[in-house]
């Protein structure tokens, strides 16, 4: 079986211009490859650049060397030399990232945020609405919330919303940051069901899971971020 | 019952359809180290050099910098309000029966060789151009309908009727109480001179949009406004542009890409979630780094 996403030797180093150039590594040779089906769990501690390592994953970070290739409509990408346009069609179709805080567009209704990644890909605006609806219920956002924008809800709320709004496309490669991280035990256990049913899809999953239950239910493995800390 | 709602129905036929080869689609607009000099104290001094890119249909490129870094000059080189001094910009011109032919494309053609009239064609029909003050890209003695009316009847549009229900639906479009179609625009705010300015440009179903600074100078709440039409008014009629602006936040929510200009120079250009969440250049991390946040 092809591996969806993988990285080549992969390292990350933060050079601080305005602090005289200082040099920040964070991680350094990373060969890490995820298959359909597979969840795999970033450990570490708190600062070892699990998050980096994640945005690396999505290209919202650059590589400063070595390589993140995504698997994408049959044919490798590379996000280190893909165009920005093609990073922006392989999260459109194929790469799906649920981050820790929602980025929320002002006046855009929450129904309509979640909806979005599916009108992008071409679904009909009602169809789409429909779809949002329902993984909203599945998350139990009371329905009260859905014609709102996100803006003032809870963590918890938001949280959600961004699960949904990471989630509805079903993308092959699915990046989580802490999902459960603001969330009660009922939904925590919505979330472990749907990570469950995107392997089963086959998705190729690499998250963040504070909560040891939640990670040992869903990842088939660990890969210790630490173990890659560059030598400060 | 599974636990999650389902797969999209679409994303399955999108893959198979594009699966195996990637479809290249054609460059829109080509800067080739562009650049542009004014005189000052009898020196030449450089308003923006070097500056390269492509642009492809629908993708939106954010210009940011601080002013006096040449942002401006560049979108006017780009939009051939400037010639070039060095350097060229290029245009996929279309076949001028276009309307009735279908997208004939003539390739790419150097701005600097079309002719003064070719030119005038291009800005009133394929290009829009909204500018920071919505006065100086609106004709204020004339009413909002016919302001928005006037790039039609540039291409010949004459029967009234019809002049008047496109006003009022691109009108609506921008949310404007099409009660006002016949007031002047003077007699309008900013925020909606803004969008009148908006329907004006895009009432010819243009390709590509200039803007400069488009919600500089509007009340904050005005601005979400303007920039949730102007990010969904991109998405649906799939429009490229370049969107000069020194809000940094403004490039996040509308440009796919962005490029960084400090003294005239491009310090820094690529992905814009990357450009603001990982910066490089010196130039880019202080302006990432002061930006307050509510």
């Amino acid at each position: 079986m092809t591996a969806l996403i993988e990285t080549l030797c992969l390292s990350k180093t933060f050079t601080l211009h305005g602090r005289g150039g200082l040099q920040l590594p964070v991680f350094a040779g990373i060969d890490l490859s995820v298959q359909p089906g597979e969840c795999m769990a970033l450990t570490g501690h708190s600062g070892s650049g699990k998050s980096s390592l994640l945005r690396c994953l999505y290209g919202n970070y650059g590589a400063s060397s070595g390589d993140v290739r995504i698997r994408h409509a049959g044919n490798w990408v590379s996000l280190s030399t893909a165009a920005p346009r093609e990073v922006f069609e392989v999260r459109r179709r194929t790469l799906g990232y649920v981050s820790q805080f929602l980025r929320v567009i002002p006046r855009v209704s929450t129904l309509d945020i979640v909806a979005d990644p599916l009108r992008r890909l071409g679904v009909g605006a009602e169809a789409a609405r429909a779809q949002a609806a329902q993984w909203l219920q599945r998350l139990n956002l009371h329905e009260h919330l859905w014609h709102l924008p996100p803006a003032t809800f809870s963590g918890g709320e938001q949280q959600r919303v961004n699960i949904a709004h990471g989630m509805i496309t079903a993308p092959p490669v699915l990046l989580l940051d802490e999902p459960t991280a603001s969330l009660d035990a009922d939904n925590r256990r919505v979330v472990v069901e749907l990570i469950h049913a995107a392997r089963a899809q086959g998705s190729a999953i690499v998250g963040i899971f504070h909560d040891d239950e939640v990670r040992e239910a869903v990842a088939t493995r660990c890969f210790d971020v630490e173990q890659h800390r560059s030598p400060v | 019952m599974s636990a999650a709602p389902g797969r999209p129905q679409a994303s399955s036929h999108r893959s198979a359809q594009h699966e195996g080869t990637p479809v290249i689609p054609p460059v829109l607009l080509s800067a080739r180290r562009a650049g542009k000099a004014f005189v000052h104290q009898g020196q030449p001094r450089w308003a923006c050099r070097g500056v390269s890119f492509d642009l492809y249909p629908g993708e939106v490129l954010a210009v940011v910098g601080e002013s006096g870094s040449g942002k401006s000059t560049l979108l006017r080189l780009l939009a051939a309000r400037l010639a070039c001094d060095e350097g060229s910009v290029h245009y996929d011109v279309r076949a001028e029966s276009s309307e009735k032919s279908g997208n004939e494309s003539t390739g790419l053609v150097d701005l600097a060789e079309l002719s003064e009239a070719r030119l005038r064609w291009l800005a009133r029909t394929d290009w829009g151009f909204v500018e920071q003050h919505a006065r100086d890209g609106l004709r204020m003695n004339v009413s909002g309908g016919a302001n928005v009316g006037e790039r039609l009847m540039a291409l010949g549009a004459r029967h009234y009727g019809h002049l008047r229900s496109e006003a009022s639906s691109w009108m609506q479009r921008v949310e404007l109480d099409t009660g006002r179609i016949d007031d002047l625009p003077a007699t309008y705010s900013g925020g909606m001179q803004q969008r009148l300015q908006i329907a004006r440009n895009l009432v010819t179903h243009p390709r590509l949009v200039f803007m400069d600074e488009p919600t500089t100078g509007l009340d904050v709440s005005v601005q979400a406004r303007l920039l949730d039409l102007l990010r969904e008014l991109v998405d649906e009629l799939q429009l490229a542009a370049v969107v000069v602006t020194h809000d940094l936040a403004v490039a996040r929510l509308l440009a796919q890409r962005m490029l960084v200009m400090k003294d005239g120079q491009v310090v820094e250009q690529g992905l814009t979630d990357r450009v603001l969440d990982d910066p490089q250049h010196p130039y880019t991390q202080l302006l990432v780094s002061s930006v307050l946040t509510p």
